[in-house]
């Protein structure tokens, strides 16, 4: 029954937060409503009996799609990073404003039960079900908060993904036909025998659904601009989670079901995902905005996951799971950052920033934790996954690592900018009259920052979850 | 039930028929606009009445009809639906009927003839009943759509629609004589002694078939027989707009799947042409024209004709999973569309702008408005999701070399996300002062009863489609 709690918990009280009238109020509900979630995923991981984790209920009969979810190792990890994340965004943002708050906080939490609903669905329909599910609430709270041109770049970003979506439907319908009793389950979807001809059209429609979400060179062209214009704590989710969902499909619903053709098109895959690698760390140097910065920075890391993935061994896959992770929590840091920094300076433009440092101590030790994880320095949680994904690179070829590398000294050179540029140096005008974080912010950072720490130290914990 | 078949007509066809006049009479008594609403309301409950009553095999009336109308349990569900979705249409947009013009009776009357017509098309057994059936059905719109007498738009569209029913009613009478030249029956089933008799003119029932297909094509406005749809439905009031889209539409394609479920073979290699080409033509037609509409009312006539070309996939599996899949769409797109046109006939102004800011003056509007828009563009959670899904589902079980006509209509599906989604940015994110005309609380009761049926539908379309079965 866990996973379906973990569904119901934000799905319920998502849909009473919209009833509810004080802004106070629908802040504590949230934030309550993520702290039993976050618990259930916990007990569920270390105490719960195993047996609870799974569950099965007959929903379409007539199509051969059951109500079934499990939590096997990844879907933990991953629904804990879910919990986790909205437990420290719903932290980090308490003290914001949003108009219509009880809108936006009901909205947050419906995306978090499809979150949940696609990390551990084994129906493919309710696979898509849920990640539809996830995209509608997303829809709303990116064009209903943010920036000016919020509107048109929600709208590409929805129409990219939902088109990407349905291609995929197509596979999944293909996929049932060829199912000997006609069924879902992810179980018959693994058993199918497919031919080399039909492996390699079906990855492709399934590929690009998960490719437009992660997002991945070429299909990427919706991401800086939604990240930029939607409402921080949006982003937050977006980036920490949502990107997860790509990676986390590849592994799913791709490579065990088309094996042949992940063989055949890992080449292309890789390719393609180092000119992403390349691509958006050098546009990341070039950037001026803040969000737009760790936007690149974003598509830089998940493209090398991407790669990682397609190099088919067991190095790079294990380094694939525990960055999906380690990503979320150090991108979810730099939001944090990032939305602090606007909020104290009333503008994201590094060339109008400078010297806040004096003014905010706090912060800028928090971010500097953050950028040196960011840039995978040792003893920070993403120098282990990085590690093991670009040796199992190195394994598969040499040259492909060796251009997939210059990741690290990219991203050192555009966090280590943005740091410098924020935080050091002399003060300007508008960085006078900032004064330090709030507590809210403090209390989530020391969050990330202990689990960066701590899983930079020790990440063994985290290679036992995904085992 | 092929025992049954003799039994003749059903309760539904003979009732439709009998309010209809009642309607009519009653409009000589009774003068007031709520009077005429309430009996109109008594007389289709009655109507549902006596069809459940023969649906539960409790009463019906007997007449022998030779073999020209059968009943099925296909046909007396669909029934069931198109029923139950006039008498929601009729409580949720009774007020605006009446409002049309000084008619207000003669109005319904028309509507109820009409659904006559319907009840014929889910029913017949011989291609003269399907003409009988389809004229029943047409002739009552051609006046609703010029009903605004005094609107040179309405009386432009009555005579369009007039001119080029009558155009596709000669279509139909053409393949009829050719169909009968090449089997010697009228019957739509095929016969074993007939076919032998008549291997001769085998040519003429292609033929036939093909002209038939064409004539219904014009009803259901497949393209490229569509260019009357936009006019027609722009200039009709959109109270009749409603109806028109929804419960004629539907039954148009019941008759096409009636025919085409028996005698698609007969068609041969051309069938397998014919039908792909036919629905990227609409898929294309619908959706690209909508694009770029400026009215929200234009705007959902294309996407009407975009819905067609999804319809159209039920042929591709014209049995018991294409039914099911035509009955699952004629719900989830008529509840939506007749919950949207009910929004729409409510707003002072037609056009996006017009529905600008509407989700802060109006919040029950905007949310279930939003819940058709969402259904009627195939989100998941609604039940347009699962019309959708069997529409293309229908193709790939015929066979999976059809993979790239599902893409392609899946893309028209992203592409129709698009003006659909314009309504809601414009409700929910657009600054603005929507204005409506006054509504009333049983209406918004209404609307919230339609949008949850969605998403029940949509969260468990076995509840809907076990009912057939049951």
């Amino acid at each position: 029954m866990v996973p379906v709690w973990l569904i119901l918990i934000p799905l319920l009280t998502g849909l009473v937060s919209f009833g509810l009238q004080n802004a106070k109020a629908v802040k504590a509900w949230a934030l309550f409503s993520t702290i039993i979630s976050t618990t259930l995923i916990i007990a569920g991981i270390y105490f719960l009996n195993p047996s609870s984790l799974q569950f099965n209920a007959t929903w379409l009969k007539l199509l051969g799609s059951n109500f079934s979810f499990k939590l096997d190792g990844m879907s933990k990890m991953l629904c804990l990073l879910t919990a986790a994340s909205f437990l420290i965004i719903f932290i980090a943002i308490n003290k914001n404003e949003y108009k219509n708050s009880k809108s936006f906080y009901a909205l947050m939490l419906l995306m978090q039960a499809g979150f949940m609903g696609v990390f551990t669905a084994t129906d493919a329909l309710l696979f898509y079900f849920f990640w539809e599910l996830a995209l509608i609430p997303a829809y709303f709270l990116c064009s209903m908060w943010g920036g000016e041109k919020r509107i048109q770049v929600t709208f590409k970003f929805f129409v990219y993904t939902f088109a990407g979506s349905l291609i995929m439907l197509c596979g999944i319908i293909y996929l049932y036909f060829q199912t000997p009793n006609q069924t879902f389950s992810l179980e018959s979807f693994y058993n199918l025998h497919l031919s080399n001809k039909q492996q390699y059209i079906l990855f492709w429609l399934f590929f690009i659904a998960f490719a437009i979400k992660m997002p991945m060179f070429p299909f990427h062209t919706w991401q800086p601009d939604t990240y930029e214009q939607s409402s921080t704590g949006v982003t937050m989710a977006l980036s920490g989670v949502m990107a997860k969902m790509g990676i986390f499909a590849v592994i799913r619903w791709v490579v065990p079901i088309f094996p042949e053709a992940v063989n055949h098109f890992s080449n292309i895959v890789i390719i393609l995902s180092i000119i992403g690698i390349v691509y958006a760390s050098l546009i990341a140097i070039r950037q001026d905005d803040i969000k737009r910065l760790i936007a690149y920075s974003s598509i830089a890391h998940i493209s090398l996951m991407c790669a990682a993935i397609f190099s088919q061994n067991n190095t790079a896959m294990q380094g694939v799971l525990i960055q999906m992770f380690n990503h979320g929590i150090v991108v979810i840091g730099l939001w944090i950052v990032a939305d602090a920094v606007e909020q104290q300076v009333g503008t994201r433009k590094l060339s109008e920033l400078g010297g806040l440092a004096q003014k905010a101590p706090a912060l800028a030790i928090f971010i500097v934790v953050l950028a040196f994880a960011n840039v995978a320095l040792p003893l920070a949680s993403s120098f282990i996954g990085e590690f093991l994904m670009l040796s199992g690179l190195f394994q598969y070829n040499i040259i492909m690592a060796a251009i997939a590398g210059t990741t690290i000294i990219l991203s050192s050179i555009y966090t280590l900018n943005m740091v410098q540029k924020i935080f050091y140096g002399n003060t300007v005008t508008l960085t006078e009259k900032a004064v330090d974080i709030s507590g809210n912010i403090k209390i989530a950072l020391t969050i990330l920052v202990i689990i960066i720490i701590v899983l930079g130290v020790y990440p063994q914990p985290m290679f036992n979850l995904v085992k | 039930m092929p025992e049954r078949a003799e039994l003749g007509v059903m309760n539904a066809i003979i009732f439709s028929a009998l309010i209809g006049v009642v309607m009519m009479l009653g409009g000589i008594v009774i003068k007031s606009n709520a009077g005429i609403k309430l009996l109109a309301i008594i007389l289709l409950f009655i109507l549902l009445g006596s069809h459940l009553a023969e649906y539960y095999d409790l009463f019906n009336i007997h007449i022998q009809t030779h073999g020209m109308l059968a009943k099925s349990r296909f046909g007396m569900f669909f029934n069931t639906i198109i029923i139950s979705l006039t008498l929601l249409y009729v409580l949720l947009s009774g007020d605006e009927i009446v409002k049309v013009g000084t008619y207000g009776a003669e109005y319904f009357a028309l509507i109820f003839f009409s659904l006559c017509g319907a009840t014929i098309l889910s029913s017949y057994n011989n291609l003269l009943m399907l003409f009988l059936g389809v004229e029943i059905m047409t002739i009552p719109l051609f006046v609703l759509t010029s009903s605004e007498k005094k609107n040179l738009k309405s009386n432009e569209a009555g005579l369009k629609y007039f001119l080029m029913g009558s155009f596709s009613t000669g279509i139909l009478l053409m393949g009829i004589a050719l169909y009968y030249g090449g089997t010697g029956l009228f019957a739509i089933e095929a016969s074993k002694a007939a076919n032998e008799a008549q291997q001769a003119f085998r040519i003429l029932l292609p033929l036939g078939l093909l002209f038939i297909f064409i004539s219904l094509s014009f009803k259901v406005s497949a393209a490229p027989f569509h260019f009357w749809t936009p006019d027609v439905y722009d200039g009709a009031p959109s109270v009749f707009t409603s109806f028109m889209a929804t419960i004629v539409k539907t039954a148009g394609f019941i008759a096409f799947i009636k025919l085409f479920e028996l005698r698609s073979v007969d068609m041969g290699y051309s069938w397998k042409i014919l039908l792909p080409l036919i629905i990227i033509l609409t898929l294309l037609a619908g959706n690209i024209t909508a694009v770029f509409q400026q009215s929200v009312k234009r705007m959902l006539a294309y996407s009407s004709i975009a819905h067609a070309g999804f319809m159209l996939f039920a042929l591709y599996n014209p049995n018991d999973f294409g039914k099911q899949g035509i009955m699952l769409y004629t719900v989830a797109y008529s509840l939506a569309t007749i919950g949207t046109f009910a929004v729409l006939t409510k707003m002072k102004d037609y056009t996006y702008e017009g529905y600008n800011g509407l989700a802060k003056t109006k919040p029950v509007l905007a949310a279930t408005n939003t819940i058709f828009i969402l259904s009627l563009a195939g989100i998941p959670l609604t039940a347009g999701f699962f019309a959708k899904y069997y529409m293309l589902a229908s193709a790939l079980k015929e066979s999976t070399s059809n993979l790239w006509l599902v893409i392609v209509a899946v893309l028209f599906a992203a592409v129709s996300v698009y003006y659909y989604f314009r309504v809601i940015q414009a409700m929910y994110f657009k600054d603005g002062n929507a204005e409506t005309t006054e509504i009333k609380p049983f209406f918004k009761t209404l609307l919230i009863i339609i949008a949850a049926l969605i998403i029940v539908i949509g969260l468990m379309p076995s509840l809907l489609l076990d009912l057939f079965y049951a």
